[in-house]
This record gives C-alpha cells, sequence and structure tokens, in this order.
C-alpha cells in the first residue's frame, strides 16, 4: 500500500499571539504541523506498517519545512519531499496544484497512491480547501472531517461525527480523506526515529508558480484577556471558586 | 489584580526558587515586613525554577559552591522535598579519569563522600549503561533530587504564617525609583511600594529588572538543552521519582536522569545561545514559558548518537518518545559564581541572581544574613556582586565570557586556563616592552600580566638541574619550566616585574587616619612614610583582606591591593567611611602604574639610576619615599612579596615606559631579568610562606590561624577586635603551615605535582579535620626552586602544626608524603628575612 500524507509547517503559538505586521511574529515560537496532521502522519505510519508499502510526506513551504518533514520521517514515514517556497505562504488553490503536481511525478515514478492524507484545515489559514482541491485535481473521491478510518482491500471506511451521530463512507482507492485530531493516538518519536530521520531521502523541488486564487490581506487578534493564567486561591479557601467555575463551564451543574 | 502595599521594608522581586527562599530566611531573621512580587502566577511564575531538572550533586571544584550546595541539601531536606538517588560521573577517557582522580582529592578535602568505581561496579548500580564505553567514574552517593517549586511554596507559605509577608503575583514592575543613590521605591501595574531595600531574585530578567535602577546584573541568560523521553520501560515498576543514580556522562557534557517514568536527557555540548535579557518573550507571548524556549533539535541531534550508545537498549526502545523537549534558559555569570549581595551601584539594591536549584536555598540564607546581620556562614566573598571591575559589568564581556563558559560546564578546566575571549583590555604602559620580551599574559580582572618570558627560556639550561620539568602533561599545561629559572635568576642576580595590574587607591580627608585603623588590624598611626602590611577582618574576626598601605602625608594614604580582589577590598573600604564625608576613597588604578626591583643586586641597579641615598642605612626596609630615577619622580616603597632587596617603584602611568628602559638598560650590568607573576605571585611566595587572599586568607580562618597575629594588639578599636581578643586566648583550631612534598623513590618522570586543593592525609591516609570541622587541604602549591622542594600551604589541625610532621598529599590518585617545614608564619627560605633587610 502507498500513502502520501501532506503536512503544513506552522507557527507553534502558545497564549497570545503577536501580530508582525500581516503577519504571527514568530521570533519566540517553535514551528509545528498541525494536529490534524501529526493524526494523519500516525495514520500513514500504522497504514504501512499493517498493510506493508511506503509512505511518503509531502510539504509545501519554505525551506525551514524540513524540520517538520524530518519530523514525520522520524516517527517511521520512509521518505519526504519539499516543494520550497521563498518564504510567502501560498494559498490554497496554489499549494492544491503544487501537491498535485508532487503525486503526478510520484506517482510516475513508483506508482499510484492508495490514499492522499491531510490535515483536515490548516491550524492556521484554516481554508479547509487543500485536500478537496487536490482530489479534484486528480479526480478522486475525496472525504473530510475524518475521526476514524480504516482499510480493507481497495476500500476504505472512514466516518466523521455529525452531531449525535456518525457519517460512515465507503470509498474506493485510491482516494483523498482529511483527517481531524482524535482519529488515533500519536507517537512521540522514539531516539533511534530521529537519528534515523537524519539520513532518510529528502527531495527537493522549487514551486511551478502560476496564479495564486485567494491572498492574505491581513490578521487582527480579538479582543481577549491577554493574561492566560489566573490564579483561583490557593488551599481549601480555592475550593468555592473552583466549583463556581467548574459550572460556569458545564462541567458540574448546580 | 492585587493591589501591592505602600509601604514595605523589603521589596523582593521574583518568586523562584531564590525569593521565595529569601523571604523565608529574612522572616526567619526578623524581618516582619517583607512584600515578594512577580510577573507571573504562583506556583510557578515562568522563570527557570519552573523547568530546572532538579538535581544535586554535591561537589565542585569550588569550596564555596561546595559549601552552599551542602547548606541547600539540608535545606531541601528539612522541607522534606529531598530524594536521594545516588550520582555518578562517568569517564569514557583517560583524561577524564584523571580529572575524576582530581576530583576525588579535592572531594576528600571539601568531606563530600565519592568513590571511584570500574565499568563492572558503574553497571551494577546503572545496569542499563553500556560499560563497555567507559573507561570508569565517579560516585557521589549523597547525589539526589528536590521538588524546588514545592520547597519555593513551603518556604513562602512559612514566611506568610509568620506575618512577615504579602506576596502579589501577576504584576509588572515598571520601574524603581532612586534618590541620592539609594532605592526608594518598587513601581509596579498595581501600585508603588515604598522600600529602603530591594532584591533582585528575576533569574534571567535581572539584568532588566536592575537596570530599572540604573545598576547591573552581570549575567547572560543561556540555552540549556533537554529532552524527556518515555514510557521508560524499565521505570514503569519503580515507586516515585527516582530510582536510579544520575549519570552524568562527563565526556559528551551530557547527563541522563529518571525522572518518574521517563528519562530526562540533558546537554552541555550544543553551541552556546546566548539570549539577551531583552529578548525574552512575554508570559503571554509563549507557547509554553518564558523560559522554556522553542526546541531547536538542529543543535541537540548531533548529541542523540552520544546518549543511546550509553543507554542503547534503553533510549533505543522504539516505544520510548520524546515527549517533552526545551531550550530552557539558565543563568551564566563572567566567571561562573553567583551575583549575591548589595550592588556597588546604587545602595539598597541588592542581588540574589544566577543561582542553580543546587545552590538557591543557601545562596538566600546567605543574602538574608548579610542583609540583617552583616555576615554570612558560609563564606561567598568570590559570588559577592561588589567584586566586578566596571568592564565586567558591560554586556559584551558578560556575553562573552558566558559563550565560552557554556561548554565548560562539564568541560575538564584547568585551575589555571585562561580565557581566550575578552581579553587585552588593560595593559600596563610597559605592555610593548614586555611583548618583545615574549612575555606569556595570563588575565586577572581585565589586566594582561606576564606570567613569564620566552626571552628568558636560555635560563632553563643555565640552571639545569634546578628547574623541574614536569612530565605530566596536565602539570605542566599552562606553566613552563622557565618560571622556575627567573625565579632563580632573581634570587641571584635581580628581577623586573610589571605590577601594572595593582589596585591602587587614595584614602585622603581629615578622618584618613581614624577610616583606616578602623578597618586596619595593624597600626596606621604611623609616621609618613612608613609602609604597612595589614588584614581587615569582619567582626568575627574573619580575613576580609590583607593590604599594604603607605603614608604619604599626615591625612594622605595610598593603599595598595591585588587586581583580583581590588573592587571588593574598595567597596570594604567605602562601606566603612565615615558618613559625615570626612575620608575619602579614590581608585587611582589607572594613574599609577608600579614596577617591582628585587634581587641582591636591585640596589646596585636602583643606585646606579638615581643619586638618591638607596643605602641600606638610608632608605630603610618598610619605608617610602620620593626618589629620582633618572629624569623621572618616583615614589619607592621597600617591601617585597618576594623575600628580597629591592622596591616596589610607583609612577604616574605615563612615566612607566620610560622607568622601565631607565631600569632595564641599567640592569644589564647587574643580571637583571624581567621576572613574571609566576615567580612573584607563587614560587617566591612560597618560599617565603606568604599568604595570599582568597587562598590562605578568607573569612573561614582567623589571624592567629594564619599566624598573622601581632605581639600586641593595637589599643584603638577596630572591626574584629573584639573577636580577635577572644580568639588569643586560646589555641587556634588550625594553622597555617608550609610543607614539603617528599618525591624520594619516585622516578622523575612519574610525579605528579599538586597545583591546589588537593587533601593532605595523615600517614594512614585519612582526612584531617580541625576542631571546626574544617578539612586540610592544599590552599597554594607550587615549585621552591631555591629549596629544591615543590611546596604547599595548608592550614593543619594546631596538634599537627608541628615542624617535622610527617603527612600525605594526595594528588591525581598518587599519594605523596610531605613533611611540615614550618608551622605557623615562616618561611622554608631565609627565614631571618636577611636578604630583604640587606
Amino acid at each position: 500500500m502507498r500513502v502520501l500524507v501532506c503536512i503544513k509547517r506552522v507557527p507553534a503559538v502558545g497564549g497570545r499571539i503577536v501580530l508582525d505586521g500581516a503577519d504571527i511574529d514568530t521570533r519566540f515560537l517553535g514551528f509545528t504541523m498541525s494536529p490534524h496532521e501529526e493524526c494523519a502522519v500516525e495514520e500513514a505510519v500504522r497504514l504501512v506498517t499493517a498493510h506493508g508499502g511506503e509512505s511518503v510526506v509531502v510539504s509545501v513551504g519554505p525551506p525551514e519545512s524540513e524540520e517538520q518533514l524530518r519530523y514525520a520521517l522520524s516517527l517511521g514515514v520512509e521518505r519526504a519531499v519539499l516543494v520550497e517556497t521563498d518564504g510567502g505562504e501560498l494559498g490554497p488553490r496554489a499549494t492544491a496544484r503544487e501537491l498535485a503536481a508532487v503525486v503526478g511525478a510520484e506517482e510516475g515514478s513508483g506508482g499510484t497512491f492508495d490514499l492522499l492524507l491531510f490535515g483536515n484545515e490548516a491550524p492556521d489559514s484554516g481554508d479547509f480547501q487543500v485536500g478537496i482541491r487536490v482530489a479534484e485535481a486528480l479526480g478522486r473521491p475525496c472525504v473530510s472531517g475524518v475521526k476514524q478510518l480504516s482499510v480493507e482491500g481497495g476500500t476504505a471506511v472512514a466516518m466523521r461525527d455529525r452531531g449525535r451521530g456518525m457519517e460512515v463512507y465507503r470509498v474506493r482507492l485510491p482516494a483523498a480523506v482529511a483527517v481531524k485530531e482524535g482519529l488515533n493516538l500519536p507517537r512521540y518519536p522514539s531516539l533511534p526515529g530521529r537519528l534515523k530521520a537524519k539520513s532518510k531521502p529528502l527531495a527537493r523541488r522549487s514551486v511551478l508558480g502560476g496564479d495564486d486564487g485567494l491572498r492574505k490581506v491581513g490578521l487582527r487578534v480579538p479582543d481577549g484577556d491577554a493574561r492566560g493564567t489566573q490564579s483561583l486561591g490557593t488551599g481549601p479557601d480555592a475550593a468555592t471558586r473552583v466549583v463556581e467555575v467548574l459550572e460556569e463551564l458545564g462541567v458540574l451543574t448546580p | 489584580m492585587s493591589e501591592v502595599p505602600a509601604e514595605a521594608n523589603v521589596v523582593i522581586i521574583g518568586a523562584g526558587i531564590v525569593g521565595n527562599s529569601l523571604a523565608w530566611h529574612l522572616a526567619q531573621l526578623g524581618e516582619t515586613s517583607i512584600v515578594v512580587v512577580d510577573n507571573g502566577p504562583l506556583p510557578n511564575p515562568g522563570g527557570s525554577t519552573g523547568h530546572a531538572s532538579n538535581f544535586l550533586f554535591p561537589f565542585e571544584h569550588s569550596l564555596m559552591m561546595t559549601q552552599l550546595t551542602r547548606d541547600s541539601v539540608r535545606q531541601y531536606k528539612a522541607l522534606g522535598v529531598f530524594t536521594e538517588s545516588g550520582g555518578i560521573e562517568v569517564a569514557r577517557t583517560e583524561a577524564r579519569m584523571q580529572e575524576l582522580r582530581r576530583k576525588q582529592s579535592t572531594a576528600k578535602a571539601w568531606d563530600i563522600e565519592s568513590h571511584l568505581l570500574g565499568p563492572e561496579e558503574i553497571k551494577k548500580l546503572v545496569p542499563y549503561i553500556n560499560d563497555e564505553l567507559l573507561v570508569g567514574g565517579l560516585s557521589f552517593p549523597r547525589t539526589g533530587v528536590v521538588d524546588s517549586l514545592r520547597a519555593g511554596t513551603v518556604m513562602r507559605e512559612g514566611a506568610q504564617q509568620l506575618g512577615a509577608l504579602t506576596v502579589v503575583g501577576n504584576v509588572e514592575v515598571e520601574g524603581i525609583d532612586v534618590a541620592g543613590g539609594r532605592v526608594r521605591a518598587v513601581r509596579t501595574d498595581a501600585g508603588t511600594v515604598r522600600a529602603g531595600r530591594v532584591v533582585v531574585c528575576c533569574g534571567v530578567w535581572s539584568p532588566r529588572v536592575a537596570r530599572l535602577a540604573g545598576a547591573h546584573i552581570p549575567l547572560s541568560p543561556a540555552v540549556h538543552q533537554m529532552v524527556s523521553v518515555g514510557p521508560i520501560a524499565l521505570f514503569e515498576g519503580t515507586e516515585g521519582e527516582i530510582s536510579y543514580p544520575i549519570v552524568r556522562d562527563m565526556d559528551t557534557y551530557m547527563y541522563e536522569r529518571q525522572h518518574g517514568a521517563d528519562m530526562e536527557v540533558g546537554s552541555y555540548a550544543h553551541r552556546p545561545i546566548l539570549v539577551d535579557p531583552d529578548d525574552i518573550p512575554s508570559i503571554a507571548a509563549s507557547a509554553l514559558s518564558p523560559t522554556e524556549l522553542p526546541f531547536t533539535s538542529e543543535d541537540f541531534d548531533p548529541q542523540l548518537a552520544d546518549a543511546l550508545e550509553l543507554m542503547p537498549q534503553l533510549l533505543g526502545d522504539e516505544k520510548a518518545g520524546v515527549r517533552y523537549a526545551i531550550n530552557g534558559l539558565i543563568s551564566l555569570t563572567p566567571d561562573g559564581h553567583p551575583l549575591m549581595g548589595e550592588s556597588p551601584e546604587v545602595g539598597g539594591l541588592w542581588s540574589a541572581a544566577a543561582s542553580w536549584i543546587k545552590e538557591a536555598p543557601a545562596i538566600a540564607r546567605a543574602v538574608a544574613e548579610w542583609m540583617t546581620v552583616g555576615r554570612s556562614e558560609i563564606d561567598c566573598h568570590e559570588a559577592d556582586i561588589a567584586r566586578f571591575h566596571p568592564h565586567q559589568r558591560t554586556r559584551a564581556h558578560v556575553k562573552a565570557r558566558a559563550d565560552e563558559a557554556f561548554n565548560k560546564t562539564y568541560g575538564i578546566v584547568h585551575p589555571a586556563e585562561q580565557w581566550d575571549s575578552s581579553r587585552g583590555l588593560r595593559r600596563s604602559p610597559v605592555h610593548d616592552r614586555t611583548e618583545a620580551l615574549g612575555a606569556v599574559y595570563f588575565e586577572t580582572a581585565g589586566w594582561e600580566r606576564p606570567q613569564w618570558y620566552a626571552s628568558n627560556e636560555r635560563l632553563v639550561d643555565l640552571y639545569g638541574d634546578r628547574v623541574v620539568r614536569r612530565a605530566a602533561e596536565w602539570d605542566a599545561r599552562w606553566y613552563s619550566p622557565i618560571v622556575e629559572a627567573e625565579h632563580l635568576a632573581m634570587r641571584d642576580g635581580a628581577g623586573l616585574v610589571d605590577l601594572g595590574a595593582f589596585c591602587v587607591m587614595d584614602v585622603g580627608g581629615p578622618s584618613a587616619l581614624e577610616t583606616l585603623n578602623r578597618v586596619a588590624v595593624a597600626q596606621m598611626d604611623v609616621p609618613v612614610g612608613r609602609v604597612v602590611y595589614t588584614p581587615f577582618l569582619d567582626e568575627e574576626g574573619g580575613l576580609r583582606a590583607d593590604l599594604t598601605v603607605m603614608r604619604l602625608g599626615d591625612s594622605s594614604f595610598r593603599v595598595v591591593t591585588g587586581a583580583g580582589v581590588g573592587m571588593l577590598d574598595r567597596q570594604w573600604l567605602v562601606d566603612h567611611l565615615p558618613d559625615d564625608g570626612s575620608a575619602h576613597v579614590t581608585d587611582v588604578t589607572s594613574g599609577w602604574t608600579t614596577l617591582g626591583l628585587w634581587g641582591p643586586r636591585a640596589r646596585d641597579v636602583l643606585a646606579s639610576v638615581t643619586t638618591d641615598d638607596v643605602t641600606h642605612g638610608g632608605f630603610r626596609f618598610g619605608t617610602c619615599r620620593w626618589i629620582e630615577v633618572g629624569d623621572l619622580d618616583v615614589l619607592a616603597s621597600r617591601i617585597s612579596y618576594v623575600g628580597e632587596l629591592g622596591w616596589e617603584l610607583y609612577v604616574p602611568t605615563d612615566n612607566g615606559a620610560a622607568l622601565w628602559d631607565e631600569l632595564a638598560g641599567a640592569g644589564q650590568a647587574h643580571g637583571l631579568v624581567p621576572v613574571g607573576i609566576g615567580v612573584y605571585g607563587t614560587t617566591a611566595r612560597l618560599e617565603k610562606g606568604y599568604r595570599a587572599y582568597g587562598h590562605e586568607l578568607t573569612p573561614d580562618y582567623t589571624l592567629c590561624e594564619a599566624g598573622l597575629h601581632r605581639k600586641a594588639v593595637k589599643r584603638q578599636d577596630f572591626v574584629g577586635r573584639a573577636a580577635h581578643l577572644a580568639e588569643r586566648s586560646t589555641p587556634p583550631p588550625a594553622t597555617l603551615c608550609t610543607l614539603t612534598v617528599d618525591y624520594h623513590g619516585v622516578p622523575a618522570g612519574e610525579r605528579r605535582y599538586p597545583l591546589g586543593h588537593e587533601a593532605i592525609l595523615s600517614e594512614e591516609g585519612e582526612p584531617l579535620e580541625d576542631a571546626k570541622g574544617r578539612r586540610s587541604f592544599a590552599t597554594s602549591a607550587g615549585a621552591g626552586p631555591s629549596v629544591g622542594s615543590h611546596l604547599l600551604l595548608a592550614y593543619l589541625p594546631t596538634h599537627l602544626a608541628v615542624r617535622g610532621t610527617r603527612l600525605q598529599v594526595e594528588c591525581m590518585g598518587e599519594r605523596y608524603p610531605v613533611e611540615v617545614a614550618v608551622a605557623g608564619n615562616g618561611a622554608v627560605l631565609d627565614p631571618g628575612n636577611e636578604r630583604m633587610r640587606a
């Protein structure tokens, strides 16, 4: 089985987001992929472990995206492809175009990917588009918002939350699936995994370029309490206040 | 947000382990009005306490740091937060094994239990270690881990229960008001609190907070990388936080420490990553906390293989993952020591910063003692924030030294090792002369001092077997046999010493005499033109300084001391000036330079360039006066730290080079050679048994123990007089002695030479301990070329301080017999001082 998983390098924001012009101020921030994508990577590793085959991780982003690709490699993905941008962020249409091109090129040499896995949406831009656009470009079925996934023979069974129930989709492979956090519990990289990741193959391509479609004009941080932590008191005296807060949050009913 | 109180006696800024502990100790010592503020929430406001690995190895080469750790362990135990785990420093190389043997010798002197282990013994204690990599190790069984956040909380709440403390979290300090050179108030976004004393306990933020008051706290935040790997299958069955000894993999600069189900792997091997205090993110903008910066795996990854190699099964388990990884911020200082005490720049502004978890409660206690009773039980003068010369407080210097020091954290650092960075800042006016003579420079307080001169290489052959050629690379490192040849040449003829680094201070004003008499043990009311050597004491009779004073006029004194302790001595004087301004201290170091001219031919040299009377009768020992040397006006002082006839010659700095040329030219006919600090500070000094501050002389020892007491005590009161009088009535617990090392029967190629801090043992190999529990060790060590022995100074229990007593010194795992050559004050060379008084 061949699985391709797509990830995006994004800032690992903590408490308050600080803006630097039209971008997030990342001076004090590390970078990560989204929790959705961590689940997609984990699923790719599990599927290949269970069914054999190969997993490939792809990112479209700045050269530093190697860090996230190597992280995926340290978890067990076999190889990586980085479509390098000059640092500027591509919109969902352009990103999908670049990813579809990578899929085309990879499939030309190594055969069709049974599954293309995506995070349901990027944690920063939140466009919800890339997986669907890639599937559309390649003419493959796509299920998004997936919280459970299994593969049997040439069919994938994908389920997603729908209110109080679950929607169940059966799709013939090859297909695209955009997954959500909760799909699985992603592993942490082992030390041998990290060491191996350093020497796993990582191919670099440059962007094809072309019309971008959507462009980010600016960001705005909504007003709110800037302080992330509030002390409710110490010792037994704080108990009353703790109960109040739990009731406000709906954890306890009065 | 809570408002801060309008007034307090002491405001502590920072509620990490240091601030909390300080509040507790101040309350214990009777302080009743303390406010602690912190920018973050309690109990973990986001400083370095919150991410510390929290383990304490009990030993360091520094006695002060070892004592601070010992006191901290005692406090953590009393708080119920200490768990003894044991710890092992492992060696992968023979060089490291030698370093561990060196540590063990000093550990015996510091009274720290340690055991040398072979690879199999290590394997028994740490079953998951790859013992095939190891040469051996040094085990410290009393190593342990603490819960520092819990400790801070307990101490903070203890102070609150005493009614002494108000704590206000989540407030930003916006300003510190200073008026008349003193702190007046702390301004916060929750109001202003008036206070006469403000203590900066802000860890990595301390420089920023001190700057609000216009002062420096010279430290640099630096990254220490740590990852936590788990779950470790082996640890799942263990109880509590830690069941296996902590391993320091010294040669790879890493450690592995169990923490519950995880193994924490920390590194001091990565490139130094310094962060400017102004660039630390705010709490709100931080993903984890301001001092847990995003992990940069590219810096850590090169060390992964080392860790895996050491613990292949345990860390190589594919099911164990890196669950937590940070670039944790720690504080580094230019000399590696903490920053304690009142700022010399702003009165009432105190520092308790640059502390590791393993020293924190002890540092807090010492600072609390300084603030209340004026003296700490543990001597912390090496950590006194007043120790810095101005250039040592600059950002560039702090950064340069922090950058260089980071990878020495687990390094093998020779006691004489020199810094590469931030050099050449202070040069004496004869620097180009000494450079042309091939001077090898050692740095002290920024000064470049010639340690020895390549131009004297020829003397090594001349003196043949009287010069020791050290066979062991370690013993010969940062050393040259030229030192010993220069020494012999000076004793045979004459030597010229660049003493430009002397710290020179003029004390003047109507009360100058009373001021000096109040701090000096020796009588300062001497005729003008006398030179007096004197110690200073603290109230308990501990030694605070030793220096010389020239009386230049009725109310005019020139105080001369070493560069290393210069700023501390200056501060001691300043702190004891009368409040009415009737005496003043002026640092004239940069205005004056000094050349030393000593040796049996020194008078011949000087007489050939002066028409003034420099005969023994005409220029008595212990006197000073102005003479003409060529066309220069020179303040000549007939004293000696090398035990030879001669003078210290003081001229304005701009005359320095001319004086050198005059003397060097005249000296050619008299066998004058340039002589370095290797002779001045060690070999000649030790032959004469002269004590050096920071080595023999510290507040831990007294005048009588150091043998510096005089027949009579002056009638005027002085600081420490009562304590000194009391100690004179009983025999001192310890007595400083000069010992000679006996290499009889040891081939020259196998001899190891003590360099200082080695344990002195009984003939049976047992450590020696005096009645105050202090162990004997070599406070100074070096060659004695004129007496043909390697010499040690050491405090011995007084009953052993008898000439001829046979003992041992442990050096690099070898033991050599030593003999007490001089008990108490005295010299192995020329005990009657006839050479000086010739």
